[in-house]
């Protein structure tokens, strides 16, 4: 794990080319205090900071091949990188490290572009191919690592974070407001934008070649992708249990590769529990867990932790975090995400992972990705009931299924059936529509767009989110059965624009934590893809056939569980006693929201009232305000600061 | 707080105007608006609602009266406060 940046075109002194990739990956530090590295060839140049954890004495960036003429920099892990070099070393390249960077310079060498294909891991990469004069860029399949590009001045610039293309680009951090009416909606930019115009995010799963006169071409290498209905069956349900659980298995034993000891984040559910279990399985003994607790039961798993704890014998750190913490620590954690958010769940993340860091600890495995591959989200089932209802819409038998959803709320959606099935019966004319799923948590979301400014909310008088969203889907997705429409929808908008980094990535690597996801394997992926919609949720039983994978790895009260999401509290992060703290009264209070124009300023007063009385209840208050807030940080970092 | 049908009706559409649709234009708000319709009030939000009623009105809303028609408008909510306080 590491970080990356540099930039290629017109070419500049050489001292001046390794000036500016200074001033980028200094802004990475967090991400790789183990040391910097440059490579810096006529317009091209690379720069690395790195998070020694494979080949801690020859596995320094820039790598390049035998000759001198392939070179490259890259965040993350090659997880298969040893049977790669195997073959590459019966077709005859030589390596001069033990790390699993070189792989990505000799597999060049032998398949070119298509060298992406063939790695397991989590890696953004960036190769210079000096012979042929072209910068390649790469991101994993599902966007666990980021990379983000501008294209400014003749060049194309790139970064693991969009600090550092700030760094060598100042006065070009701008709030783009399209972008921003995005993430207050699906709760991330879609993909490429990110929430600052004229820097976009490179897509997960695809490679970025930029020839020497310029040219650019973006091909996409992997996609998530399902069976049309009727496919074949390959197996029993029995057989696919078996094939799963050694699926995972291997997903776990290829992340356990490290010159550095491993850890992993337990939260009591069944997905961390689950990776854990097989850990201790692996022969991994003593395994370091860390898990967070909170002091409102709504959100606490303390019980289920200590279960777990109890039943493999881990050696266990418990983060207690409270509500003033995650206040306190909500502008270094924006700071860190670089965009707006819409739930301060990340903040006591990056907490924990200070916890790990303090107690050694580099490397985490955590069951981040389960819900999305195995259908394990209460929207899932939501949108099962919903269509089952649409079939008979005068049943009142169906829509009552929606009572046994959102059981982990205390001011659940579902606990006055007649409210609920009003609700949820709203949007069923988008019942064929591959957004149908998500048309409550958006339209719920969409109510943070009421607080813009005037003048653009008058901009977005046009916009129709739902058709915009699905104009961007691939056409197969109109041909899949219901739940991969909905999981591809899910695995785009929350796992990869919101979840990944800012639940993943940026709150671990605030503090130099990688975090290691053996459910996003791709392995495991494609094989999910592939089983019948009534293996993932059966009835009303979500995980349906990773839980029976399990069988005899877990207690049966965590095999069993019901889903509970992680969360964390939300407004009521930012008030002690009905007080804001002093950040949240300044940032919210009139002067400044005018100043920085992105909100009406009258609407967030009453917003904040609200939220300082502790009378907002439901999620859609609570998604605007720390919506607002987050992107009133994002303007004070990033714009207003900067320009001082 | 006002207790005749038009003082029941003013507060709760200031209530509305001011903790839901977070505006003080009295024409964002038709009394026969629906607030679900308008995603004004989600299945959460009526809850707030709720609990504005039973501490400005002296009502206890019971389970059985969590019911959209009773909630779904500024007419529809001045309606369930008066038929909630008349002497049965």
């Amino acid at each position: 794990m590491c970080g990356i940046a540099g930039f290629f075109g017109t070419p500049d002194a050489p001292d001046t080319a390794r000036r500016t990739l200074e001033r980028m990956i200094r802004t990475l530090h967090h991400r790789g205090p183990d040391g910097y590295g440059f490579h810096v060839d006529g317009g091209a140049g690379l720069a690395h900071a790195r998070l020694a954890v494979i080949d801690l004495a020859t596995g320094a960036q820039p790598i390049a091949n035998e000759r001198g003429d392939v070179w490259t920099v890259f965040n993350g892990e090659i997880f298969n990188y040893r049977t790669l070099r195997t073959e590459l070393e019966r077709r005859g390249h030589r390596f001069a490290t033990q790390s699993d960077t070189e792989v990505i310079v000799h597999l060049y060498e032998e398949h070119g572009d298509r060298f992406v294909e063939h790695l397991n891991g989590d890696f953004a990469i960036a190769l210079w191919d000096a012979a042929r004069r072209r910068l390649l860029l790469a991101r994993d399949r599902c966007g666990v690592r980021p990379l983000f590009l501008a294209r400014v001045a003749g060049r194309l610039w790139f970064g693991s974070e969009i600090k550092a293309l700030l760094a060598a680009l100042p006065g070009h951090a701008q709030l783009d407001p399209a972008s921003l009416a995005q993430t207050l909606t699906y709760w991330g930019p879609v993909e490429p934008g990110s929430v600052f115009a004229g820097i976009e995010s490179l897509p997960p799963g695809h490679l970025l070649a930029v020839e020497d006169d310029g040219c650019e071409s973006l091909a996409c290498y992997w996609d998530w992708s399902f069976p049309e209905p009727g496919a074949p069956r390959r197996t029993s349900v029995e057989q696919a249990a078996e094939e799963l659980r050694e699926l995972l298995s291997d997903a776990v034993r290829l992340r356990l590769q490290a010159d550095v000891p491993l850890g992993a984040y337990l939260s009591g559910g069944l997905d961390s529990s689950a990776t854990v279990a097989l850990m201790c399985a692996l022969g991994q003994r003593n395994v370091r867990t860390f898990s967070i607790a909170f002091d409102e039961a709504e959100f606490d798993e303390s019980a289920e932790q200590a279960a777990m704890v109890r039943h493999l014998g881990t050696d266990h750190t418990v983060l207690r975090c409270s509500r003033r913490a995650i206040g306190e620590a909500f502008p270094a954690f924006v700071r860190q995400v670089e965009t707006p958010v819409l739930r301060t769940a990340g903040a006591p993340l990056m907490l924990l992972a200070r916890q790990v860091r303090e107690a050694g600890y580099k490397v985490v495995l955590t069951g981040e990705g389960a819900d999305e591959v195995f259908g394990g989200y209460d929207l899932f089932k939501e949108a099962k009931v919903r269509r089952f209802w649409a079939r008979q819409p005068g049943s009142r038998f169906r829509p009552a299924l929606l009572g046994r959803l959102y059981g982990y709320l205390e001011n659940s959606p579902v606990q006055h059936a007649a409210l609920a099935q009003s609700f949820f019966g709203r949007g069923m004319e988008h019942l064929a529509r591959p957004v149908f799923a998500h048309v409550p948590r958006w339209t719920s979301s969409q109510h943070a767009l009421r607080f813009l400014a005037p003048e653009l909310r008058a901009g977005l008088a046009d916009w129709n989110a739902l058709d915009w969203y699905e104009e961007r889907l691939p056409p197969a997705t109109r041909r899949w059965g219901p739940l991969a429409r909905d999981q591809y929808v899910e695995a785009k908008s929350l796992l990869a624009a919101y979840l990944l980094p800012a639940q993943g990535d940026r709150p671990a690597m605030a503090h130099s934590v990688e975090g290691r996801f053996p459910f996003l394997d791709h392995r495991v992926i494609e094989f999910a893809n592939a089983l019948p919609e009534h293996w993932k949720i059966r009835g009303m039983t979500e995980k349906y056939l990773l839980r029976r994978a399990l069988h005899g790895l877990l207690p049966e009260a965590i095999r069993t569980r019901t889903k509970q999401p992680y969360r964390a509290p939300d407004q009521s992060s930012f008030f002690v006693d009905g007080e804001p703290l002093d950040y949240v009264a300044e940032l919210m209070g009139e002067a400044r929201i005018r100043a920085a124009g992105w909100f009406d300023a009258p609407a967030v007063g009453r917003l904040f009232e609200k939220c300082r009385r502790g009378r907002a209840i439901g999620f859609a208050d609570n998604q605007a305000f720390v919506g607002i807030l987050s992107t009133m940080l994002v303007h004070e970092h990033f714009v207003r600061q900067a320009a001082a | 707080m006002s207790n005749d049908a038009t003082g029941v009706r003013s507060s709760v559409r200031s209530y509305i105007l001011e903790n839901l649709l977070f505006s003080s234009d009295p024409n964002d708000l038709p009394d026969d608006a629906s607030l679900l319709d308008r995603g004004i009030i989600d299945s959460t939000g009526v809850l707030e609602l709720v609990l504005f009623l039973e501490e400005n009105f002296g009502l206890q809303v019971k389970a059985s009266e969590m019911l959209p028609q009773n909630f779904d408008s500024v007419n529809a909510i001045t309606a369930f406060v008066e038929r909630a306080r008349s002497p049965a």
